[in-house]
């Protein structure tokens, strides 16, 4: 089976001398769910920005479809990966209906089929076309603003969904929601994910292979089963310190959440 | 005003009028090409923003009858009055234009261009489509301010001879005519007045909500 993405030794240092990641290796098989787990700082933003090339490595390689990203010309890879990211980035001077085609307008496909596309994408994440194609961003709340930033993402027909802490920001009711309705995408969708979350029960319901990073090494790479079932002290460590975390904050609900 | 008085002066004061409308509006062409991609490329050279608009600070620092004055000896510029003043003028609106131009886009969410780049938009792209309508309130802002200053000052052009609503102004002031002075200021503030309500209407139609 050929992979989808591969990080090969993969390196970043920053301009300053500290280093971000140390030499990760990392492959997503074609239609898997990879979930990154890890703390803040852990490198799992930065490993997953140098996959569209937002960050390039200081040392080491990243593929695409066997393809070095270096040798495709940036704009063409980044349009045929999709991108979903916790603050959504959603253009507000532009219509649900034009954030969504976007990357489809930039490669020149002709407004009605944009329309159709769109139409076809916002009843695949859940929303009708008729209440959402002509609002605007400030007309949703959270979680219709991350079920546009996904069809936005999966516009173009990416081979690659990158999806950095995609439902971070949302309470814990939407979230859930929205992680049944990813779920049940993905399994129609032949699209490799690689789902960076902190969320171990987001990573179980999610992911086919769950990736460990700390302190910029990735320092597990498990089957699902595997990694749950695992007695490795440091994943350990990490689920006990991620369900003391959730137990706290049920505990002392965050007065300030929103959807 | 009397009707004897307009009848006299009438078509002097629509003639000065569309005077001043054509130095404020060429000088304004003139420094909107400028200020406007300037500031762009500012946004691309930050470093370069500090010396740059500090330049432009200076010339709209200099007072408006002494930068009249250093233009006046120039070789093919002092030939004609209105050159001048189309010059003066241009330097004066070149700092609020290059200015909001370059803060506007430089205020953007910064996770907005980051989105553009990473879903493939090009540099072209990136600007035309997500820079420049997301800054294009602040655009008009200074634009607003650059065309009101302008007007104003396009009156002190008359001082050299350019002409425009200044020259019933100096006119009235030199033979103690108030009713004179008062036909070139009132349409002058109307003009400014109009061309803010103008402008501020643009600045607030691409006013973008979040």
């Amino acid at each position: 089976m050929s992979n989808a993405l591969e990080f090969r030794s993969v390196s970043v240092v920053t301009a300053a001398g500290r280093s971000l990641l140390s030499d990760v290796s990392l492959a997503l098989g074609e239609g898997t769910v990879t979930a990154v787990l890890g703390r803040s700082g852990s490198g799992k933003t930065t490993l997953l920005r140098t996959a569209n090339r937002m960050i390039d490595p200081t040392r080491g390689e990243v593929y695409v479809d066997g393809r070095k990203v270096n040798d495709a010309p940036l704009v063409d890879l980044r349009r045929g990966i999709g991108y979903v990211i916790q603050e959504t980035g959603l253009f507000p001077h532009f219509t649900v209906e034009r954030n969504v085609g976007l990357v489809l307008e930039a490669k020149g496909t002709p407004k009605l089929q944009r329309t159709k596309r769109c139409e076809e994408l916002l009843r695949l994440v859940g929303l009708d076309p008729a209440a959402f194609s002509n609002r605007y961003p400030h007309q949703l709340s959270g979680g219709q603003r991350q079920r546009v930033g996904l069809a936005r993402a999966l516009a173009a027909e990416p081979g690659i969904l990158l999806m950095d802490e995609p439902f971070g920001a949302l309470d814990p009711l939407t979230r859930a929601e929205m992680q049944d309705m990813l779920r049940a995408l993905l399994q129609h969708l032949q699209t490799s994910v690689l789902l960076v979350t902190h969320d171990l029960d987001e990573a179980r319901y999610l992911a086919d292979r769950i990736v460990l990073m700390s302190e910029g090494r990735l320092i597990a790479n498990l089957d699902r089963d595997e990694f749950l079932q695992s007695s490795r002290p440091e994943i350990v460590d990490y689920a006990r310190a991620y369900h003391r975390s959730r137990t706290s904050e049920a505990s002392h609900p965050e007065p300030g959440s929103r959807a | 005003m009397s009707s004897k008085f307009l009848s006299q002066y009438g078509d002097q004061i629509a003639t000065l009028t569309m005077e001043h409308l054509w130095l404020t509006t060429a000088a304004m062409l003139f420094a909107t090409a400028i200020a406007v991609p300037a500031g762009i490329w500012l946004t691309r050279s930050p470093r370069w923003a500090r010396p740059v608009i500090g330049m432009a600070n200076v010339l709209q620092t200099i007072p408006s009858l002494a930068m009249f004055g250093f233009l006046l000896p120039l070789p093919w510029l002092g030939e004609r009055a209105a050159r001048i003043a189309i010059v003066a003028l241009t330097a004066y609106a070149l700092l609020p234009i290059l200015r909001n131009t370059y803060a506007g886009i430089r205020g953007i969410d910064p996770t907005l261009i980051e989105v553009a780049r990473a879903i493939g938009l090009t540099d072209a792209q990136r600007l035309f489509k997500i820079e420049l309508p997301l800054a294009a309130s602040f655009i008009f802002a200074g634009l607003r301010t650059a065309t009101v200053t302008c007007i104003g000052i396009a009156t002190i052009a008359a001082a050299v001879g350019a002409g425009g609503l200044g020259e019933l102004i100096f006119r009235g002031v030199a033979s103690i005519d108030n009713r004179l002075v008062l036909a070139g200021a009132v349409p002058a503030a109307l003009l400014a007045l109009a061309a803010d309500g103008i402008m501020g209407f643009f600045e607030r139609l691409t006013t973008v909500k979040r």
